[in-house]
């Protein structure tokens, strides 16, 4: 048996795993969704207004939108990894990745608690 | 040293006509390039959609205002495309879940869930698209 000595911050098998629980996370609150909103009666404002009030889809929502920005950082920074190859530019578009993937965040937890 | 400097014409591989009209990309291949795709449309599609979300949650004319917007053409279209990308996503998304757990990763099986990807999403995408029209 061979001991390999796994050295580093492990974050790549971090990031590798956490990607596939958020994918998770968002594949079951997507499928709740769309049976509340396909079962439900004819959206109007008062149906969608009344389930966004709802403690446990503010929450979820917010769960949701979680997953959604560590999932997408990944996503995104693997992308980068693969095709931006001078290393200032691609520091530059991660950042400015980063920078949306909170804005989003913030934007998506000021609609839920308005 | 004169011999050495014999250049050999080389393929190039990988340009944008390669890409587009030489290279035959296998099923399980383009199942993989269009969840790279359709997450990256997602990703910058997160600012509209988030749009869309805070003005119909706003208050009653808000909604109303969404929904005006929502009835053109161009919007509807634009907002199939992002349901097509979202159901790829998702439909793509689980088939990998499934390889990582060594699932259907024989060549017969995986050509067989490329597939069910590409056409399940597509179904999904006209049934969400029925109920926008």
């Amino acid at each position: 048996m061979v001991n390999r000595v796994v050295v580093g911050a492990h974050y790549g098998l971090r990031d590798w795993l956490a990607q596939r629980i958020t994918g998770l996370i968002m594949a079951l609150y997507s499928v709740v969704l769309a049976v509340v909103l396909l079962t439900g009666q004819p959206i109007s404002y008062a149906v969608w207004s009344d389930l966004f009030a709802q403690g446990w889809m503010r929450v979820a929502t917010l769960l949701f939108a979680a997953s959604l920005a560590w999932h997408a950082w990944v996503g995104v920074r693997d992308i980068l990894m693969d095709y931006v190859k001078p290393t200032g530019l691609r520091l530059s578009l991660q950042v400015l990745v980063l920078l949306v993937i909170a804005g989003y965040v913030g934007w998506a937890i000021q609609i839920l608690w308005r | 040293m004169a011999n050495a400097t014999i250049h050999k014409q080389r393929p190039k591989y990988l340009s944008l006509q390669a890409i587009l009209f030489e290279i035959r990309l296998p099923l399980a291949g383009w199942v993989s390039i269009l969840h790279r795709v359709s997450g990256v449309l997602l990703f910058f599609s997160g600012i509209w959609l988030l749009f869309l979300l805070d003005r119909s949650l706003s208050a009653e004319a808000g909604f109303r205002a969404i929904q005006h917007y929502l009835s053109f053409t161009l919007v509807k279209l634009s907002l199939l495309v992002l349901v097509w990308a979202y159901c790829h996503h998702f439909c793509a998304g689980i088939r990998f879940l499934l390889l990582d757990l060594h699932k259907g990763v024989d060549k017969v099986s995986a050509r067989r869930s490329g597939i069910v990807v590409l056409v399940a999403s597509l179904l999904l995408t006209a049934f969400f698209g029925a109920k926008l029209w």
